[in-house]
């Protein structure tokens, strides 16, 4: 088990109604693409803000990462929609 | 020499006039300063505001990798990118771009860039007030932006 920091923004942060939270991650889960599966189990705000995972985007450490990326090691983890900003 | 690099995200508005003198005051050899505002729009009406949300701390970052890329492919004297959060009004400024350089195509060309890429990577989200009063949709991301951004990637 790993704590993680997980950040949820917009659209994704409504539908799980937290802003944040710690999470206990199981050490099988691996990669970002992983975990949203794995918080999808969490419960039906979670299914919900994960109904279409190929939307979900997701940043490491305040970066952009691709869903293949390694969780390990990460402090902070943040999902949110496609950006619609400027 | 090395160029003026400004990123701020913040609430307040800004001064597109005083943001584009001070880079043109950088120094003798300023011949171009281009800029961009993005404002929020009404939609014909239908809106009361735009609401925008922000990563704090990433989008700052996001927003100074995608200058430094800009640097690295234009001679730019100075770059200023200002971005808002929080409630927007229509008429409201959202973003500033302005960039300085000797000529100007080097200052046109890098305000388009880093509109393109700001409207991709920068972790930016605005969600609708409707001007009835109801709760509005978050806006959904243009493929068209994805576009925009990619055609930077093609050219070398």
């Amino acid at each position: 088990m790993t704590e993680i920091k997980l950040i949820y923004f917009a659209w994704v942060r409504e539908r799980i109604g937290l802003a944040e939270e710690r999470v206990d991650v199981p050490a099988s889960v691996q990669t970002v693409e992983e975990l949203a599966g794995w918080l999808q189990g969490r419960g039906e705000e979670y299914a919900y803000a994960f109904e279409n995972p190929a939307i979900v985007r997701a940043a490491i450490d305040r970066k952009h990462v691709k869903p293949d990326a390694l969780i390990s090691g990460a402090r902070e983890i943040a999902f949110f929609p496609p950006m619609t900003g400027g | 020499m090395d160029a003026r690099l400004i990123v701020r995200v913040q609430a307040e508005p800004f001064d597109p006039a005083a943001e584009m003198d001070a880079l043109a005051k950088l120094h003798d050899d300023i011949g171009a300063v281009a800029s961009f505002v993005g404002y929020c729009r009404s939609e014909g009406g239908r809106l009361a505001a735009l609401e925008l949300e922000h990563y704090p701390g990433m989008a700052e970052d996001e927003i100074e990798r995608v200058v430094h890329e800009a640097v690295t492919r234009w001679p730019l004297s100075g770059v200023t990118v200002i971005h808002r959060y929080g409630v927007m009004r229509p008429g409201d400024g959202i973003v500033l771009v302005v960039t300085a350089s000797t000529h100007r195509a080097a200052a046109f060309e890098s305000v388009e860039f880093l509109m393109d890429y700001l409207k991709t990577r920068a972790p930016f989200w605005k969600k609708e007030h409707r001007a009835d009063g109801s709760v509005g949709e978050w806006v959904e991301a243009k493929d068209l932006d994805d576009k925009a951004a990619e055609r930077w990637q093609t050219r070398s």
